[in-house]
């Protein structure tokens, strides 16, 4: 694996394969550019660029085993954008899912079933470091108990190259809580990492009241925010809302990744939200996944989309 | 009595036995009860008519699984679960419409499960 000391030029470059995408500016998004000087004089020195810079990769809301009209394409969706990865010259660290890895169902054995497509799919990912969170398809009607079996926990934290990373579960309560234990774990896990240490969380649905009307909120996000507010550098990556989004609480920037199953409208833009209908001319529209280059505390982002010819 | 007042008594407790057969009204706090059945995945009715500035109850009852009431620009949920009815109280002084929905996730289908408040003047 190489290590990682680019230009914005050569992250760009990374997803030439198949054709590059565009790039959020995830630092404009949550800080203000520096003023120009009053007076000409040198310019401002530059962000220290830490020796540990590294990728990782986003993926979310998979939702194996989605039959409609929103995607036609719904099986080999996931694997096409496994295709667009594994061609990627500069492999990342470690791959993220946050969550809806598998449409729901009643029947427990098919829940099972599709966990098992799902986790065959991922198998085939040239990353070896590959990590899931649940979404309330996965996880809200068994309370976690068939993602558990197989992914493992439904929370989660480590550390990575100076980056301390936090996975919260807010699905496996059907009501969208994180509840109080798992807060207090959070706020236990944050204690022990030292202040100046960036944190990078990762959830399903966001932590912010996005619009709470669709269910893009977390009961008790405003908690959680509290505890992560305490922090100089925390960054939230979440899924749920099918579409890159970008937002600032506080001191805590977040950023929802795109959906590899359909996309939904923007917030509030329909009065009823309802999959954007799949154009025949323009297929995989708005589905990808996202890579995410970490600069001390600052995260540009790459979108990759889901291409016709890949996969 | 005289004939009048007497006519004029007798349609205002017409008046008001006919609403009382539309719109129950709680002996308790004299507002106005709206029943609201929850089943996967819709409510009945879905289109809740209320008037501006009366409070109205809500009672609402789960036929099966454990759902949701929100309404959030209101600010009020209620968590349903069957054989246990729960109640929510409805006022509104702007004439418009509340969205409502199901904020405990209930199955496939889950995200239809939403309706309207009609807040009439």
């Amino acid at each position: 694996m190489k290590h990682l000391d680019l230009s914005r030029r050569d992250f760009l470059s990374l997803a030439s394969v198949g054709g590059v995408a565009f790039a959020s500016a995830l630092t404009g998004c949550a800080r203000a550019a520096p003023a120009a000087p009053a007076v000409p004089g040198p310019p401002p020195s530059p962000p220290p660029l830490p020796s540990e810079d590294f990728f990782f990769l986003q993926l979310s809301d998979t939702h194996v085993g989605y039959r409609g009209d929103a995607n036609p394409e719904a099986a080999t969706t996931l694997d096409r954008a496994i295709g667009r990865i594994n061609g990627l010259e500069t492999k990342p660290d470690f791959v993220v899912f946050t969550g809806d890895l598998t449409q729901t169902t009643d029947d427990p054995a098919e829940r099972r079933a599709r966990m098992a497509r799902f986790g065959e799919s991922v198998a085939r990912l040239g990353v070896k470091d590959v990590r899931f969170l649940p979404g309330e398809h996965d996880a809200s009607l068994d309370a976690g108990t068939a993602f558990r079996e197989a992914f493992g926990p439904t929370r989660w934290a480590f550390d990575h190259r100076g980056i301390h990373f936090v996975a919260l579960d807010n699905v496996s309560d059907k009501a969208g809580a994180l509840g109080k234990p798992q807060l207090d774990w959070l706020a236990a896990d944050l204690a022990r990492t030292p202040a100046e240490t960036p944190v990078v969380v990762f959830t399903h649905r966001p932590l912010f009241d996005l619009y709470p009307s669709w269910e893009w909120a977390t009961r008790d996000g405003a908690d959680a925010l509290a505890i992560l507010d305490r922090r100089s550098q925390v960054t939230v990556f979440y899924g749920h809302i099918h579409q890159a989004h970008h937002h600032v609480t506080g001191r805590v920037r977040h950023h929802a990744g795109r959906s590899l199953v359909f996309p939904l409208p923007a917030p509030g833009s329909v009065p009823k939200k309802a999959p954007v209908p799949w154009d025949p001319s323009t297929p995989f529209a708005g589905l990808g996944s996202r890579l995410v280059e970490t600069r001390g505390d600052d995260y540009p982002l790459l979108e990759l989309p889901v291409e016709r010819s890949s996969g | 009595m005289t004939p009048v007042r007497f006519v004029r008594r007798a349609l205002a407790f017409f008046a008001a036995a006919l609403s009382a057969c539309t719109t129950p009204r709680d002996a308790t706090t004299a507002e106005t009860v709206v029943r609201v059945q929850a089943r996967r995945f819709e409510f009945s009715p879905a289109r809740i008519r209320v008037r501006a500035s009366v409070p109205t109850t809500l009672e609402l009852a789960s036929l099966d699984v454990v759902h949701g009431f929100s309404i959030p620009e209101l600010g009020v949920r209620a968590e349903l679960v069957s054989g246990h009815p729960a109640r929510v109280r409805v006022l509104s002084d702007r004439p418009g419409e509340l969205a409502f929905h199901c904020d405990v996730f209930c199955g496939d289908g889950h995200e239809d499960m939403a309706g309207v408040v009609e807040v009439t003047p």
